[in-house]
């Protein structure tokens, strides 16, 4: 972030590095991301992010209520995958405490976890192809099928955006009656949905000619960087917190693990759609194979009491491995609680990635990591 | 003739399209907005009058009604006079262009060659915008214009003339740069026939004059935010808005007059101004509806990406196809040998432009990641 005049070699002008500030408010930033591009023309030559907008304390707030409470503060750091977010914290919960959910709940979070993904997938998709220059025709398709996906969290929680619905133990309340039809009708629109993305964007001359070879990392690099999720898997490393470390119930279900060879745009583009038809697969088998029964562990006390000890929990969100790191000093509220946000370590190599590129491809660069800032700021 | 003295017939006839052109740019966002709406399965504007038919004057209004802003650190005079600057050529190429054999402000002799001059000038109104503002976005996006002119504006003039070296009239012989005259000459068979390559040519370079996807760089919303626009507001914003709504009906008229024959093809010359007005309607209709639908269909190009499309491939083919016609017109071969050898051009150039983008996509990028200082 320095402006200097200097002679460039070979011209006799001398020419000056301009700061460009991008957002937090600007049309490409997803939130409230803030960069300071140093452009010699076109051409970056620095990026300088800065982060922390969207910053409300949530690992604090959280140790100030009790482990029921908490759960709202989940799903307002990462709030396009909220389910996910609060499977983590719960399952952290469950693991110090040593509660075993029942069968059919493990079933329900699963499914909405994975509707959730493709949900926040289809975020990243709209908001991809309007980076990229298609006038809001991404965008109106993918928010189709993603409002299909909202109305259903809506039915089984009663909110669209915090849903606060998974409990240690299990989840809240039952799913409405006909939740295993109106599943299978949403799965439908969404294969749809997909091949529609798949049609607009995927073959496309034009996009393959601005995200091939753009900010390519190899996986040492992404492994440095402590990049995870399909940032990671672009790569072409399969690593999958699902299939490496299976948490819930993940062991039972049959499903691909996308990577890409490059670890460019482009290839975080095509995991993230192929992802999206693999957590179809899950939601099917799920579908097939969920019980009846009860929904909450038995014989657990009104209020949650968790052991003294310490845990770590992280699972697989949309962005990447997401983790809850809480101790326990006995009683009703945890001692500490660190929460673990995939997109910022994604984030943090934006600068790297986008130096010596164009002002234009910085703006892809960082769509492609698909950040959520209140899950970046905490 | 409209009135008897010759200026004041000038004078009426330019009233009239200084008073058509908004009107078609009100209608024409209308139908713009109408047509985004059913391809992003939307209505589009439905609240003001029956299918939101008044959305256009309502909008108007607003914009007239506006504050007009300008920045305290801007260039005063650079920054008020842009948007004139932009609008004044465009009108100005409306002179010349006829709409039917006898619908026209002036049939000057050289009026494709005052058409394209004149709207060249636009681009001193683009970059004084994206100075004056005093803004950084602007800034960017003024030279983006700037870079993106001279890139397209060559291969553009070029397939102009492709056309211009073939216009024939029995009269004047082959070569016309008076757009009527090359209008008459399509009473049979239309331009496009002949010269596929420079129709091609011709529109992708309007689509970069517009600014329109692929080729909305200087205006793109999700880098520069509207670019040169960025501070302006009220009625200067809506011109700058007229100007490129018009420049659409421009380009569409000229490419329907250059190639599609016009108020002519497919009736034969002297058809009568009653058939000759829906047909020339028809054929600029085409053309604007084929840049709105790629508008919301493609994503956008690099500036760079632009340019070495414009320079490496549309520059060299536009002169191989004046290099074909030359030697055609000399050595007096028959029509048919233009259209073999302009539709194998075309062949060739869409195909090798086909391949490097996918050859582009198949050739193995060594992953780097940059380290740098003190971040790794």
């Amino acid at each position: 972030m320095t402006t200097e005049y200097r002679v460039t070699p070979g011209k006799d002008l001398e020419t000056i590095d301009i700061n460009v500030n991008v957002g937090p408010q600007h049309p490409a930033t997803h939130g409230v991301f803030r960069m300071v591009l140093t452009v010699d023309g076109e051409q970056v030559v620095d990026v300088d992010p800065i982060i922390g907008y969207m910053h409300r304390g949530a690992e604090k707030l959280s140790e100030n209520c009790d482990y029921r409470q908490a759960i709202g503060y989940q799903d307002r750091t990462d709030y396009l995958a909220q389910f996910n977010t609060e499977l983590c914290y719960v399952l952290a919960l469950e693991k110090l405490a040593g509660i075993e959910p029942p069968e059919r709940a493990n079933y329900i979070r699963v499914i909405l976890a994975e509707l959730n993904r493709i949900a926040s997938h289809y975020m990243f998709m709209g908001a991809f192809g309007t980076d990229i220059g298609v006038f809001g025709t991404a965008f109106m398709y993918t928010f189709r099928d993603r409002e299909i996906i909202q109305d259903l969290f809506e039915e089984v929680t009663g909110e669209r955006m915090m849903y606060a619905y998974f409990r240690a133990g299990g989840v809240a309340w039952d799913v409405p009656n006909d939740f295993r039809e109106r599943c299978r009708e949403i799965l439908g629109a969404v294969r749809k949905g997909i091949g529609d993305i798949d049609g607009l964007m995927t073959d496309n001359e034009v996009i393959i000619a601005r995200c091939r070879g753009l900010g390519p990392v190899t996986p040492e690099d992404a492994i440095n960087w402590g990049m995870t999720g399909p940032m990671l898997r672009a790569t072409g490393l399969a690593h999958d917190l699902r299939r490496a470390e299976p948490y819930c119930i993940y062991d039972r279900f049959e499903f691909d693990i996308p990577t890409g060879t490059r670890g460019d745009v482009y290839d975080r583009y095509l995991v993230r759609l192929e992802e999206m038809r693999q957590s179809v697969r899950i939601v099917e088998q799920a579908l097939e194979g969920m019980p009846e029964g009860p929904i909450m562990a038995e014989g657990l006390k009104r209020t949650l009491r968790l052991p003294e000890g310490e845990v770590y929990m992280r699972n697989e969100t949309p962005r990447g491995e997401y983790g809850i790191y809480l101790i326990s000093k006995g009683g009703d509220k945890p001692y500490r609680l660190k929460i673990r946000s995939p997109a910022f370590s994604n984030l943090s190599a934006l600068r790297a990635m986008s130096i010596g590129s164009y002002v234009a491809d910085t703006i892809i660069t960082l769509g492609s990591i698909d950040i959520v800032l209140c899950e970046v700021d905490r | 003739m409209i009135a008897d003295n010759p200026w004041l017939d000038g004078l009426v006839r330019m009233g009239i399209i200084a008073l058509a052109m908004p009107l078609a740019v009100i209608i024409l966002t209308y139908v713009e907005r109408k047509i985004s709406g059913r391809m992003q399965q939307r209505l589009g504007p439905m609240r003001v009058g029956p299918y939101g038919l008044f959305q256009g004057l309502a909008d108007t209004i607003k914009l007239l009604t506006k504050e007009d802003l300008r920045p305290q650190t801007a260039d005063r005079w650079t920054f008020e006079l842009a948007p004139f600057v932009v609008v004044v050529p465009v009108f100005l190429a409306f002179v010349t262009l006829p709409f039917t054999a006898d619908l026209f402000v002036r049939n000057l002799g050289l009026g494709l060659f005052f058409i394209i001059a004149v709207s060249g000038v636009s681009i001193v109104g683009f970059v004084m915008a994206g100075w004056g503002s005093d803004n950084k976005y602007a800034l960017l996006g003024g030279a983006r214009a700037a870079a993106q002119l001279i890139s397209y504006e060559i291969p553009l003039v070029l397939a102009v003339v492709a056309v211009a070296m073939i216009a024939y009239t029995p009269e004047a012989g082959r070569g016309s740069l008076n757009l009527v005259e090359i209008v008459d000459g399509q009473g049979r068979v239309p331009f496009i026939v002949w010269q596929p390559l420079a129709f091609f040519i011709f529109l992708v370079a309007g689509l970069a004059e517009l600014y329109r996807q692929p080729f909305d760089i200087p205006v793109a919303e999700s880098e520069v935010v509207g670019g040169p626009f960025i501070e302006y507001s009220g009625i200067r914003w809506s011109m700058f808005q007229m100007a490129e709504f018009v420049s659409m009906v421009l380009i569409s008229v000229l490419a329907a007059l250059l190639f599609l024959g016009g108020w002519n093809w497919p009736l034969g010359n002297g058809a009568g101004i009653a058939l000759q007005i829906p047909l020339i309607l028809v054929k600029t209709s085409f053309f604007i509806l084929l840049f709105i639908w790629l508008r919301f269909s493609l994503p956008r190009l690099r500036i760079d990406q632009m340019m070495q499309f414009c320079w490496q491939v549309l520059l060299p083919f536009a002169l191989l196809q004046i290099i074909i016609n030359g030697w055609v017109l000399v050595y007096g071969w028959p029509d048919w040998t233009l259209g073999v050898s302009s539709g194998a051009l075309t062949l060739v150039a869409g195909y090798l432009t086909y391949r490097a983008a996918r050859q582009a996509a198949e050739e193995p990028v060594s992953p780097r990641l940059h380290r740098v200082g003190s971040v790794l």
